[in-house]
């Protein structure tokens, strides 16, 4: 045989790969992949709207409709926002946590969707540690589900009010968003990328409305395969170099809980990638500083930073909930308004 | 016991050069003749199949299958199993050790072969190949051999110690046994409490999974070639399940040509699917190895067209429906296969990449039943087990998990389309497998 057989036998044909059927109620959102940007856009509007709404008008718009809360891991930010932001427009909510229920009893995530809709649960909204477990839950209830974080997989509300935050600053007024919008802006998440549904979420995002994004880690936290995950985004190793090119920075929390024996040595990280006032002040005067929480003072970033003039840490919180009235106000209402299903 | 006659077929039997339109006469469970159409000699009492139009063929042989049963009946049984072989055109299947207990004993060994089982088709045990699977302390393999052993394994481990698995090679080769290694290196694949849930690459970082990496197996081959080579005047026959990566292909070829005994099989998934086919989180995906990369299963291709690949193996990994309705983390490994593996081999192998049809057959029937040293099955020449295949080659057909005889349905193959019915699976002269509805479908 000679090479030319060998050439002439490619490409071989391969089963394809079958279109994702997800998601199976467009009331969901499990990534911010399946909304397009009319979606996001409406998303934004309506954060603004309700958030400037009189409470009492609001609070008819899911008046005793039910949420559940499945909270499988710890949170504060995210359980209290989404908590709020479903009450806020009149919808009951129940809080279904791992260690207080049947969970403890070995019920299977499958077994508690389901009794949860057969308690009159018209939307869960879901915190668990294993990735795609939003995934499970929704092709098994066939509800919305909201995708409060997903393992180490996704957090597409947090990437949307990392969005509203972003947009606040950088282009002011601004809610319909184009695949221009953040033209030319850079934006940096810096830390554990690889543990990270924080990262996912936002770079599967922000390249879509024209933005860069720089990853910035060591390779234990941060594979040179990420580069790989879409379009626009590059990996620089040296935080100096990636803080000089970026309009945005969104520092991360090393996950301790995920790290898998990991060793890792923390004085090192502090040195290579601690945000501190003196990097802030000589590589990137002007720019955002942004971090999901929690934040541990002293570690990624020192206290100076992250309460100083930059920092946009606690607007981020409440933008949280206003993206979330928003989110969870689509989730029942998609079907009325199909608005927003990519 | 009654005879067959299957007549008017079109004869594939790879291993005795023949491929050409015969009549076949099944007496007392081995093959008592053979002859042109209309020439054989009519057996007054012997039955007819009449299969004009159709093809036949040895038996297939799947080297690799969880029968789940003693201990986990739940997911299969040995009855059901076999059912599903014998609906899948098998006649023999080798299955693995890690059941409930382990079968590391004569005991279980003779267990699994006893008529109480059920079996449809032949089984051939794998013994384990260290004492529980713990992979310490090594099997008394002439022990387990006489009690009905075709190979040793420790198959879902590895046997991760240089000094056992060289101790495996040596022991099993002065009795004449395979020692079947699933090579994965768990010190790449399971760190702490996490365990890598597929493919090491873009898809596993895009769904925020921990990857298991190439490496972990082809370093696991590299080191057992090694052991190989050191021991080669012992002449231990090394046998790599269920490969997955170009790394390992290359060292298994380059074993090979050092003139060492080192073969290797791979299941119809790895050479159909990648990573991608995981999609989001289908835990009818996840299984280990894991599904590789397009340039992996596309080398995996290239070395089955090339005849690097010694068989296509199954590893039919059966479990209870609640068991796969999980995150997928949490999943078990493994899907079912025996009633797709020919099916999609023709459609695919055959039909779809032009390899010709006996080797199809070859690397289901008559290459395992070699590697396996099962004697007098994997041919149809007169004297042979009537261990045989009837199926028609053209059909095209649509597989629903559902309406399979396995007890499991879990399968990333569920609703694809299939080439080459299954007519009947003949084991030992009785018919094992009977498609009924196939006449309506052809009147």
């Amino acid at each position: 045989m000679t090479l030319n057989d060998v050439k002439a036998r490619r490409p071989l044909a391969t089963p394809p790969v079958a279109a994702s059927p997800f998601p199976y109620n467009s009331g969901s959102l499990l990534s911010a992949q399946h909304l397009d940007l009319d979606g996001i856009s409406h998303l934004l509007t309506r954060a603004t709207i309700l958030e400037n709404q009189d409470p009492l008008t609001r609070a008819r718009i899911l008046a005793k409709r039910r949420i559940a809360l499945l909270f499988y891991e710890s949170s504060t930010r995210t359980r209290t926002s989404f908590e709020l932001a479903a009450k806020s427009l009149g919808a009951d909510t129940a809080l279904v946590s791992s260690l207080s229920s049947s969970i403890e009893k070995g019920e299977s995530l499958k077994d508690t969707g389901l009794t949860l809709r057969a308690l009159g649960a018209e939307a869960i909204i879901l915190r668990h540690p294993n990735s795609g477990a939003a995934w499970l839950l929704e092709s098994e209830t066939r509800l919305p589900v909201l995708n409060a974080g997903d393992g180490m997989h996704e957090h597409p509300t947090q990437a949307l009010l990392d969005l509203r935050t972003m947009l606040a600053h950088l282009r002011p007024g601004v809610q319909t968003i184009t695949p221009e919008t953040l033209a030319g802006v850079t934006v940096s998440i810096v830390g554990d990328i690889f543990h990270s549904r924080v990262a996912r979420s936002n770079m599967l995002l922000l390249p879509r409305l024209g933005a860069r994004v720089i990853l910035c880690g060591p390779p234990a936290l941060l594979p040179e395969i990420a580069a790989q995950t879409g379009p626009e985004i590059t990996i620089e190793r040296d935080f100096e170099a990636a803080l000089r090119q970026s309009q945005v920075v969104i520092m991360l929390r090393i996950q301790a809980e995920r790290l898998a024996g990991l060793q890792l040595d923390l004085e090192e990280y502090k040195a290579a990638y601690q945000l501190t006032g003196q990097r802030l002040a000589a590589f990137a005067p002007t720019a955002l500083v942004l971090h999901p929480g929690p934040i541990i003072r002293g570690l990624e970033m020192t206290a100076g930073v992250a309460d100083g003039p930059q920092s946009a840490i606690l607007e981020q919180v409440k933008n949280g909930v206003a993206i979330r009235m928003a989110v969870v106000e689509r989730a029942l209402t998609a079907n009325a308004d199909s608005g927003g299903r990519a | 016991m009654t005879a067959l006659i299957i007549r008017g077929g079109h004869l594939i039997d790879p291993a005795a050069g023949v491929d050409t339109l015969k009549d076949i006469l099944l007496k007392d469970g081995h093959v008592a003749g053979i002859a042109s159409p209309g020439k054989l000699k009519a057996d007054e009492d012997a039955e007819v199949l009449d299969a004009t139009g159709l093809t036949v063929a040895p038996g297939l042989i799947d080297m690799h299958v969880h029968l789940r049963e003693p201990g986990q009946g739940y997911k299969e049984t040995i009855a059901t199993g076999t059912a599903a072989a014998a609906a899948g055109g098998f006649t023999s299947v080798a299955a693995m050790p890690n059941t409930t207990p382990v079968n590391d004993s004569q005991e279980t060994t003779r267990w699994m072969q006893a008529p109480e089982r059920n079996a449809v088709v032949r089984v051939f045990p794998i013994a384990a190949a260290t004492r529980g699977s713990k992979g310490e302390a090594i099997n008394d393999y002439a022990a387990l051999k006489a009690a009905g052993a075709v190979a040793v394994s420790d198959d879902g481990l590895t046997i991760l110690k240089d000094g056992v698995m060289r101790e495996a090679l040596a022991a099993a080769a002065r009795v004449e046994l395979t020692v079947i290694q699933h090579a994965e290196d768990t010190r790449l694949t399971r760190i702490g409490d996490k365990v890598a849930s597929m493919n090491a690459g873009v898809a596993a970082f895009r769904l925020g999974l921990r990857g298991w990496p190439n490496e972990a197996e082809s370093a696991i081959v590299e080191r057992d070639i090694r052991l190989v080579q050191a021991l080669r005047e012992a002449k231990p026959h090394l046998h790599v399940a269920h490969i997955s990566t170009a790394a390992s292909l290359c060292a298994v070829r380059t074993a090979r040509r050092n003139g060492l005994r080192v073969t290797c099989e791979i299941a119809p998934h790895h050479f159909l699917l990648t990573d991608e086919h995981v999609g989001f989180y289908d835990t009818n995906a996840k299984m280990c190895p894991p599904l590789r990369s397009g340039a992996d299963r596309d080398a995996l291709i290239e070395a089955l067209l090339d005849g690097v690949i010694d068989a296509i193996a199954t590893d039919h990994a059966p479990h209870a429906v609640h068991e796969k309705e999980v995150e997928f983390d949490r999943a078990p490994n493994g899907i079912i296969g025996l009633e797709t593996a020919l099916g999609l081999s023709l459609r695919w192998l055959h039909h779809e990449w032009k390899m010709p049809l006996g080797r199809v057959l070859s690397l289901l029937s008559a290459q395992p039943a070699a590697l396996l040293n099962l004697k007098g099955r994997g041919t149809l020449a007169v004297g042979s087990f009537a261990d045989v295949v009837v199926f028609d080659p053209k059909a095209e057909w649509t597989y629903n998990a559902r309406q399979g005889r396995s007890k499991a349905h879990n399968t990333p193959f569920d609703g694809w389309t299939m080439q080459g019915r299954v007519r009947w699976t003949i084991s030992e002269g009785r018919v094992a497998y009977d498609d009924l509805s196939y006449r309506s479908v052809q009147e």
